[in-house]
C-alpha cells in the first residue's frame, strides 16, 4: 500500500499544481494526518492554485472530506480529476445538503428548569416508593389470606442467599470490630482502673447500636447491590414483562420474597454478628485486661438489660425490610441500558445506607428510655 | 480477484460436539456472500471465527491474506481496523449518543481532529439515511430500524474494506427490511465493499448476495450462485429453497431482473 503524496509543480505554461497521487484513505492517511492537513490548508489559500487529484488511486470519505475542507466546501476553480472519484465528492454533498439542527440554545432560566426537575425527580421517587409499600402490605395481607399461593420457593430462596451466605463475612467483620472495640477501650479504662467497665461498654455498645448497624450495612452492600441489579437485568431483558403477561404479579413474585426473606435473615444475622463481635472483645478483654471468660459472661446480663436485645431484633427487622425494599425500588426503576443500571445500584446501596442510618437516628430517639441501666 | 478471507480446514468443537468438520472457503474481493444454513449449524460461529471473535479449535483463517492470531497486537489491531461489522442487536453503546458511538473508533484512532469527526459522522449518518438530529438521540431511545442503520454507520465509520453481516434484517418488518437491503446494495455499489452476510431471510439473500456458502453438516455443502445451488440436491437446500415462500422471494427477484 502506497501512502498519499502531494507534489507542488508549475507547468510550462507557468502555473502552479497540487499533484495528488497515492491511497487517500483513513489507514493509509492516519499516520501523517496532521502534517498531510496542515499543507493541505495552506496551499488552499491561493485560489489560483490548480489541483490534479487524477493520480488518486483510491479515496474514501475522510480522503475526500479532507479535500473538501481544505478546499472550503467547494470545488476549487481548476480541478482535474477522474470519473471514479466523482461519486465520492457527490455523497459529501448530498450530506452537506442537510441542514444540522443544533441542540436548542441554553434557556435563560436554566437552573430554575434544573431545580425544577430534581424536585420532581425527588417528588417521583417518593411516589413510586410509597406505592412500593403500599403494594407489599396489600402481598402480606393476600399471603395472610391465602398462605397457600404465597411464594415460599422465592422467599426460601432469597433468605438462603441474602441470610446463610452472609454468615461468614458478618462473623469475620464482627469479630475484627469485636476485638478492635475492646482492646481500644481498654487502652483507656486501664488507667483509670476501671477494668471491668469494658462488659458494659462492649455489651451496651455492640447489641444495641453496632450489630443491627454493622449487619445492615453489609447486607446493603451485599445483598441489596445483588437484588437492585437482578431486578434491573430483569428489566432489561424484559422478563419482568414477561411475568406481566402470565398474569404473574411482580411484586409479588419478585419484591415480596426480598422482603421477607431480609425481615427474617436480618435479626438472625445480627444475633449472630453480635454474639461473635462479643467473643471477640472477650478474647481481647481476657488478654489486654485479664478478665476471664467465665467472668465476662456472667456480668453481660447484669449490666445489660434484655430490653436491648429486643431492641436490636426490632432494628434488624426494620433494617431489614428498609434495605430490601430501598433496593428494589431502584431495581425496578433501570432502564433498559447500561448506564442505567450502574447508576440505579450504587443510587441502591448509598440510599440504603442512609435510610438505615436514618432510621437507626429514629430508634435512638424512641428507646431512649428504655434498656439503659440506672 | 484477491481473497479478502481464507478459511482452510477449519475444525471447531464445542464440548463434546463438532460444529465444523474440515472447513474450507475463499470470500473474494468486492463479492457479497451469504451463509445460510439450519439453525446452530455454526454460522454465527463461523462469522465471529472470520473476524478473531473466537479462535477455532483446528485450522486457520486468513483476512486480508494475514493470519488472525498471530500474537502481535500492534498487527491485529491494525487488522481490525480494516474491517466493520454489524451485530445482530445493533450492540451500541448504550452509554454513548448516536454521535458518540459512531465517532468512537475515530477517536480511538486518535490522529483525526474533532471537526473533522464531526464532519464525517454527519456524512457516515447521511449515508445510512438518518438525518443529523438524529446524532443526539440516546439508543434506547431509537426503533428497531434506526438501531441497524446507525451500527451500519458505526460499522462504516473506519472506511472498512469488508463488512461483515449478522442477521442485517432479523426483527424488521418486510417494507424496513427491504429499504435496509437496498442500503446495503447501494453501499456496496458505491464504496466497493466486500460483505458477508448471516441470513435467514430469503428477501435479503435474494437481494444482496452474489454468492451463497450453504452450510450444513459440518461443513460447507455448497457454494455458488442462487440458480447454481438450486440445482444441488439435497435435503436441506430443498427445504430451504423451495418451499412456497422460498420461490415467490425467488420469482420476484427474477421479474424484478428482467424488467
Amino acid at each position: 500500500m502506497s501512502g498519499a503524496s502531494i507534489v507542488l509543480e508549475t507547468d510550462a505554461e507557468g502555473r502552479r499544481w497540487m499533484r495528488l497521487a497515492g491511497e487517500w484513505r483513513l489507514m493509509a492517511l492516519a499516520t501523517r494526518y496532521a502534517t498531510l492537513n496542515a499543507e493541505l490548508t495552506t496551499q488552499a489559500a491561493d485560489s489560483s492554485l490548480g489541483w490534479d487529484i487524477r493520480g488518486i488511486q483510491s479515496l474514501d470519505s475522510v480522503g475526500a472530506m479532507m479535500l473538501w475542507r481544505a478546499w472550503g466546501h467547494r470545488f476549487p476553480d481548476n480541478l482535474e480529476t477522474r470519473d471514479e472519484l466523482e461519486p465520492v465528492f457527490a455523497r459529501l454533498y448530498a450530506s452537506s445538503k442537510l441542514k444540522e439542527a443544533a441542540p436548542g440554545p441554553a434557556l435563560p432560566l436554566e437552573w430554575v428548569a434544573t431545580l425544577g426537575r430534581l424536585t420532581l425527580h425527588l417528588w417521583r421517587h417518593l411516589v413510586d416508593f410509597t406505592g412500593l409499600v403500599g403494594q407489599v402490605v396489600l402481598d402480606l395481607g393476600q399471603v395472610i389470606r391465602t398462605p397457600r399461593e404465597a411464594p415460599w420457593r422465592e422467599s426460601s430462596a432469597n433468605l438462603y442467599k441474602s441470610g446463610v451466605r452472609a454468615m461468614p463475612v458478618t462473623a469475620l467483620v464482627g469479630f475484627l470490630i469485636g476485638i478492635v472495640l475492646s482492646y481500644l477501650s481498654a487502652l483507656q479504662l486501664k488507667n483509670f482502673g476501671a477494668d471491668i467497665f469494658i462488659v458494659n461498654i462492649l455489651g451496651m455498645g455492640i447489641i444495641r447500636e453496632l450489630g443491627p448497624v454493622l449487619v445492615a450495612v453489609l447486607v446493603a452492600g451485599r445483598s441489596g447491590s445483588a437484588m437492585t441489579a437482578q431486578l434491573g437485568v430483569m428489566r432489561v431483558t424484559e422478563e419482568i414483562d414477561a411475568l406481566a403477561t402470565m398474569g404473574v404479579s411482580r411484586s409479588m413474585r419478585l419484591v415480596f420474597p426480598k422482603v421477607a426473606a431480609l425481615a427474617i435473615a436480618m435479626p438472625l444475622l445480627v444475633l449472630w454478628t453480635s454474639a461473635i463481635a462479643l467473643m471477640g472483645g472477650m478474647a481481647s478483654a481476657q488478654v489486654q485486661l485479664d478478665i476471664s471468660y467465665g467472668f465476662f459472661i456472667e456480668t453481660l446480663p447484669k449490666v445489660v438489660p434484655v430490653a436491648n436485645l429486643y431492641i436490636a431484633l426490632a432494628k434488624g427487622v426494620t433494617f431489614g425490610i428498609m434495605v430490601a425494599l430501598v433496593a428494589c425500588h431502584f431495581g425496578l426503576r433501570v432502564r433498559p441500558n447500561t448506564e442505567s443500571l450502574s447508576s440505579n445500584t450504587t443510587a441502591s446501596v448509598v440510599s440504603s445506607i442512609t435510610v438505615v442510618i436514618l432510621v437507626d437516628a429514629v430508634f435512638a430517639i424512641a428507646t431512649r428510655s428504655i434498656g439503659l441501666p440506672t | 480477484m484477491t481473497a479478502v478471507i481464507e478459511i482452510e480446514h477449519l475444525s471447531t468443537r464445542f464440548g463434546e460436539t463438532w460444529v465444523h468438520r474440515d472447513l474450507n472457503l475463499v470470500i473474494e474481493k468486492g463479492e457479497v456472500l451469504a451463509l445460510v444454513g439450519g439453525s446452530g449449524s455454526g454460522k454465527t460461529t463461523l462469522l465471529r471465527q472470520m473476524i478473531g471473535l473466537l479462535s477455532p479449535t483446528q485450522g486457520q483463517i486468513r483476512l486480508f491474506g494475514e493470519p488472525l492470531f498471530t500474537g502481535d497486537p500492534e498487527q491485529e489491531r491494525n487488522l481490525r481496523r480494516r474491517f466493520g461489522m454489524l451485530f445482530q442487536y445493533g450492540a451500541l453503546y448504550s452509554s454513548f449518543n448516536v454521535f458518540q458511538n459512531i465517532a468512537f473508533p475515530l477517536r480511538e484512532l486518535g490522529v483525526v481532529d474533532e471537526d473533522l469527526i464531526h464532519d464525517l459522522v454527519m456524512l457516515k449518518l447521511s449515508m445510512v439515511e438518518l438525518l443529523p438530529r438524529h446524532a443526539w438521540l440516546m439508543p434506547s431511545e431509537l426503533s428497531g430500524g434506526m438501531i441497524k442503520r446507525v451500527a451500519l454507520a458505526r460499522a462504516l465509520s473506519m472506511e472498512p474494506e469488508l463488512l461483515l453481516l449478522d442477521e442485517p434484517t432479523a426483527g424488521l418488518d418486510p417494507d424496513r427490511s427491504e429499504s435496509f437491503v437496498r442500503l446495503i446494495h447501494s453501499l456496496h455499489q458505491q464504496l466497493g465493499l466486500t460483505v458477508v452476510l448471516v441470513t435467514h431471510d430469503l428477501d435479503t439473500l435474494a437481494g444482496l448476495a452474489t454468492r451463497v456458502a450453504v452450510l450444513a453438516e459440518q461443513r460447507i455443502l455448497a457454494l455458488g450462485t442462487i440458480d447454481e445451488i438450486m440445482k444441488v440436491d439435497h435435503p436441506f437446500i430443498r427445504n430451504f429453497f423451495c418451499c412456497d415462500r422460498a420461490q415467490r422471494a425467488l420469482q420476484s427477484r427474477i421479474s424484478e431482473g428482467t424488467a
